[in-house]
């Protein structure tokens, strides 16, 4: 299967490794004062062009930490750098370019059931304004990376779990963003699918594109071998560069 | 262009969604902007009553005569020294007083005999019983009193009479009507935009999926919000047009062909005021159903 497919070309492919893409300096945040924070004081970089999972139990940050990193949330404190730019001062009408340049995928996949696989995918630049004449190229690219082309007219719902999160993966990717960010992609896929869609985003990461996953699935995290953060209430308890699951509870 | 024609699409596909949602709001719209213009057309034409009215009320100076009340006329009938006094004070006061004409018996009969031709009363009036009188224009129907004072007391005048103070009785009945009016519009106008308000939340809510997707893949915020705002523009204009068209049908049936007929002694709202009632009431309309769209699609989709 690996073969099969042709190299994507990336706008970041040839760019310098390792320079920061994300920085989280001394970010937290507090949804309510009188609870502890989601984040406590989360000092963080990646690197363009790396994989990271992030670990965790349920409530330790995980979510808080990509919400951020989408700009859905602002910090309470600290300051959160993408791209050399503080994402927690952005003007607001600035959200939307900013962005364009983040590919996400859901443990729900998020794909609309009354369109089809390429009306899906091409969704994703309709509503950013791409013209058409580079929506129809771009969708059939994205496709033929998550190997769907086959499957281009088919709707949602007439397509398994795995199929499904491709679409996600390819509607994530057809802009082709520097940064993707999976928030558990593989939480409602059997092992054999996780697997899949984990060498899908491995071989997008290999295009350089910087990966970021949130995941309970100590499976893959073991047989993966990236970069593992820990998140615990809030904190990071480690952050391992070729780590395992490890988390026990 | 592509991006706007998407939108479009998105909007027909809305409108289309929740079609007896639509229609509940157009219908909404066109009733309330009805009974907004119905209220506006009901203080226009009050309005031009009042300026008709006041623009033809006179002060009466009724002068003594034979059939005078004793009392006001302990002299007997008006002199021609008192006659000429009057008239002299009268037509002195300028800055308060229009116009001076006077009317003799003979004059007030003749206009008694027209007000009354078909009438048996006719009979029983001679010009003698009539009181001869100064009709006196006023620059500003509001200063009776300072002819009253000027004149109301002088030898030879048996009364004073202000025919505005008839007409004001009538013209609080239709004050009170304007209020009515305008109490329902505004009350409409206000069912009309928490309508809008709500419909809009339910299509925000409905549509979240597609909004989510657009919000994470970058859409912009005037592109995710256009659709919901063009569905509302256009259900206020189709809305609007129907008002529109009811307004026009007021004019022409109720107004021009009954009302008009019917009420031959005061003047009625013309095409011009109509129109102007009109284009206020459709852009009202427009203009109240985008801003509780703006608004409220602003507050829940907000990126």
């Amino acid at each position: 299967m690996h073969g099969r497919i042709p190299p994507v070309e990336h706008p970041t492919a040839n760019s310098k490794v390792d320079a920061p893409v994300i920085q989280f300096e001394h970010v937290s945040k507090r949804y309510n004062t009188e609870d502890a924070p989601a984040l406590d004081d989360i000092d963080l970089t990646i690197d363009d062009g790396e994989f990271a999972f992030l670990v965790g139990p349920s409530g330790s940050g995980k979510s808080t930490f990509l919400r951020l990193l989408l700009r859905e949330d602002k910090p309470s404190d600290g300051r959160i750098i993408v791209n050399d730019k503080d994402i927690a001062k952005m003007r607001r009408f600035r959200i939307p370019k900013y962005r364009r340049k983040m590919g996400s995928v859901f443990q729900d996949f998020r794909l609309l059931p009354e369109k089809s696989v390429t009306q899906n995918v091409a969704f994703a630049l309709d509503v950013i304004g791409a013209p058409k004449s580079k929506v129809g190229p771009a969708v059939e690219e994205a496709l033929e990376l998550v190997g769907l082309t086959d499957l281009a007219d088919r709707r949602p719902t007439q397509l398994s779990g795995g199929e499904q999160q491709r679409v996600a993966i390819a509607r994530a990717f057809v802009n082709k963003p520097p940064i993707l960010i999976a928030d558990e992609p593989t939480g409602n896929l059997d092992p054999t699918t996780s697997l899949g869609i984990m060498r899908l985003l491995d071989r997008i990461n290999r295009t350089g594109t910087t990966v970021i996953m949130a995941t309970h699935d100590a499976a893959i995290v073991d047989q993966m071998r990236k970069r593992v953060v820990e998140l615990v209430g809030g904190q990071v308890v480690r952050d391992e560069a070729r780590g395992v699951y490890g988390y026990s509870g | 262009m592509r991006r706007l024609s998407l939108a479009f699409r998105e909007v027909r596909h809305g409108l289309f969604r929740n079609f007896t949602m639509t229609v509940a709001v157009i219908l909404t719209i066109a009733v309330s902007l009805t009974l907004f213009g119905t209220g506006l057309m009901v203080r226009s034409q009050v309005d031009t009553m009042k300026d008709y009215w006041y623009d033809r009320v006179e002060v009466s100076v009724f002068l003594c005569g034979a059939a005078s009340d004793p009392v006001a006329c302990p002299d007997g009938a008006v002199t021609d020294a008192q006659r000429q006094a009057i008239n002299a004070q009268l037509t002195s006061m300028t800055g308060v007083v229009e116009e001076v004409f006077y009317e003799s018996q003979q004059d007030a009969y003749a206009r008694f005999q027209q007000q009354f031709k078909d009438s048996p009363i006719l009979e029983n009036v001679t010009p003698e019983s009539l009181p001869e009188s100064y009709r006196v224009k006023l620059v500003n129907p509001e200063d009776f009193a300072k002819v009253a004072a000027a004149v109301g007391t002088a030898p030879g005048v048996e009364q004073v009479q202000d025919q505005r103070k008839l007409l004001e009785r009538f013209f609080k009945l239709l004050g009170g009507l304007q209020a009515v009016a305008l109490g329902i519009a505004i009350a409409m106008l206000l069912v009309t935009v928490l309508l809008v308000v709500n419909t809009m939340r339910v299509a925000a809510y409905s549509r979240r999926r597609e909004t989510g997707i657009m919000k994470l893949v970058g859409a912009s915020n005037f592109y995710i919000q256009l659709p919901f705002v063009l569905e509302a523009a256009i259900a206020a204009a189709i809305g609007g047009g129907i008002a529109v068209g009811a307004i026009a049908v007021e004019k022409v049936y109720l107004i021009d062909q009954v009302l008009e007929p019917s009420f031959r002694f005061t003047a009625f709202i013309g095409w011009d005021e109509v129109i102007r009632i009109m284009v206020g009431v459709f852009l009202t309309g427009l203009v109240l159903s985008c801003a509780a769209a703006v608004l409220t699609v602003r507050r829940y989709l907000r990126v």
